[in-house]
């Protein structure tokens, strides 16, 4: 696979729902490799374009178009009710068909391989967003969407699960669409930012997005700026290979 | 041996029991059982169209409860009333029109209670062809799509978002959930089938731990539901349909159990 082949393209496209459009004039495009992402306020459409590019909702205006089938999905939430009994391993095989090898290994990479037989309720927030991203690495896609995958980590948690993100986009060569809150992320690390209010305020490389103009008003001056100055500021130092150490 | 009608309502409900038990925890994972109502109360108006035009008591009543199934989703469409309410106004309204129509039949005389509760005396070689045929037909459709539907009742957007078209599958596993029902009817009445497809599923909950256990101690328990009920019924000369309830129910109560002691020894 060259290393810029293209995934998925959304072209103009919108989702109109009864009185009014959630978003629209959409247009995005994710490559093999690239980490694009998706950042706005709350109810600026991220996850329903997220879910415009997984096919979830039909655009009611613009186009979707996808070129691969290869598609793992970290959705923002997921609620199992205690009447299906599942444990960790049978979540793991849900769309796909995996040696208990392969399942081990995956969680493994999320740090959660202990918990291969527990039940799915019992798992605590954040144990559930690592089994939920490992479960997606475990298909092996080709794009790979997440829809704010840190949410309820604790602190240092956030940071190991944005590493083997970014580990996955470069060992995998898959194409991510990430939803995130967590602007250092964002503009440390991924390609490609997307602006959302309901259509899109801004969009290109983190350096010019955060000296936009719509970017600064949907942030604010003082949130954006200490953007800059936060880069580095860490409670802790990375080691060179990435890991962690105080 | 399969001369004595004992014999015959074993067999007809044992292969019910196997159907019902994988259907169940589907209906309960997806938290269908008024869904599942609603296609028994409209049975009985297929019951009756049967009656009046001669068709087979089964087939009227899959067509109907199809229909039934077609016109929720269509309505749901429509409207925005909750879903409850929606099927409470399908299933009284078809109970009703199935109850009038069978007043414009008066030629015909009507088992209503056997309608209603069960009939282990009307049993035929013909019903257990058709539970047996029937039921191998739908475990396998079942068996085959399992894998789409399962992830669809864990979650939908992400069996969407993967390619397992949850719609065509939920769509199918209506359709079997009226076939389900339409093979059953003679053997436990339409008020009911509910109850034999949600009580062994959901004693089975209480006592496993992964799905597949779950679906299997199902089908076992509503098979041990159907055999004690029928012996029950033959002894105590009570209506088949009940008294394969009533053991269902006193096996939930017994597999709640376990979880109590459980409880009780963490502490």
């Amino acid at each position: 696979m060259s290393k810029n082949n293209l995934l998925v393209s959304l072209e103009n496209a919108g989702i109109y729902k009864s009185p009014k459009w959630l978003i629209r004039g959409v247009s995005l495009e994710v490559k093999s490799g690239q980490i694009v992402t998706l950042i706005g306020p709350n109810g600026s459409g991220k996850t329903t374009t997220a879910k415009m590019v997984l096919n979830i909702l039909e655009p009611d205006e613009g186009s979707l178009k996808r070129y691969t089938n290869k598609i793992a999905y970290v959705p923002q939430k997921i609620n199992i009710d205690w009447t299906m009994p599942l444990r960790v391993v049978d979540f793991m095989r849900l769309t796909n068909n995996l040696s208990n090898n392969e399942i081990i290994e995956s969680l493994n990479q999320t740090g959660v391989e202990k918990l291969f037989k527990e039940q799915i309720h019992g798992l605590s927030g954040g144990e559930f967003q690592r089994v939920l991203l490992a479960r997606a690495i475990a298909k092996k896609p080709e794009l790979l969407v997440l829809d704010e995958p840190v949410q309820g980590v604790d602190f240092n948690g956030e940071i190991d699960l944005y590493n083997i993100i970014k580990n996955i986009s470069a060992n995998l060569n898959c194409g991510i669409l990430l939803v995130s809150h967590d602007l250092h992320f964002v503009m440390t690390a991924t390609d490609h930012v997307v602006c959302l209010n309901g259509h899109i305020c801004c969009s290109g490389k983190p350096s010019s997005v955060i000296k936009d103009k719509a970017y600064i008003e949907l942030f604010g001056e003082h949130r954006s700026k200490t953007l800059t100055y936060y880069q580095h500021d860490h409670d802790h130092t990375h080691a060179s290979d990435g890991s962690v150490s105080s | 041996m399969l001369d004595d009608f004992f014999t015959r309502a074993l067999v007809a409900g044992i292969g019910i029991a196997i159907i019902t038990g994988p259907l169940g925890c589907l209906v309960i994972w997806r938290r269908l059982s008024y869904f599942g109502d609603t296609l028994a109360h409209s049975a009985l108006l297929g019951v009756t169209l049967a009656y009046a035009f001669s068709l087979n008591i089964a087939f009227s009543v899959f067509v109907i409860s199809a229909v039934i199934a077609l016109l929720l989703l269509n309505l749901q469409k429509r409207t925005r009333l909750a879903g409850d309410s929606l099927l409470g106004l399908l299933a009284h309204s078809t109970l009703a029109i199935g109850l009038v129509l069978m007043g414009f039949l008066s030629s015909i005389r009507f088992d209503i209670m056997g309608l209603l509760f069960g009939d282990i005396l009307a049993v035929t070689l013909q019903d257990i062809a058709l539970v047996w045929i029937g039921g191998f037909i739908i475990l396998g459709i079942l068996y085959f799509i399992w894998k789409s539907l399962f992830s669809a009742t864990v979650n939908y957007d992400l069996a969407s978002a993967e390619g397992m078209k949850p719609n065509i599958y939920n769509m199918i596993f209506t359709l079997l959930l009226a076939g389900v029902i339409a093979l059953s009817i003679k053997m436990i009445g339409t008020l009911l089938i509910t109850g034999l497809l949600i009580i062994p599923a959901a004693a089975s909950r209480n006592i496993t731990n992964n799905p597949k256990q779950m679906v299997f101690v199902a089908i076992l328990i509503g098979i041990l539901s159907v055999t004690i009920g029928l012996f029950t019924s033959l002894e105590l000369n009570t209506s088949s349909g009940p008294s394969i309830i009533v053991i269902a129910l006193i096996l939930f109560i017994i597999s709640l159990i376990p979880l109590e002691l459980r409880g009780k020894l963490q502490k």
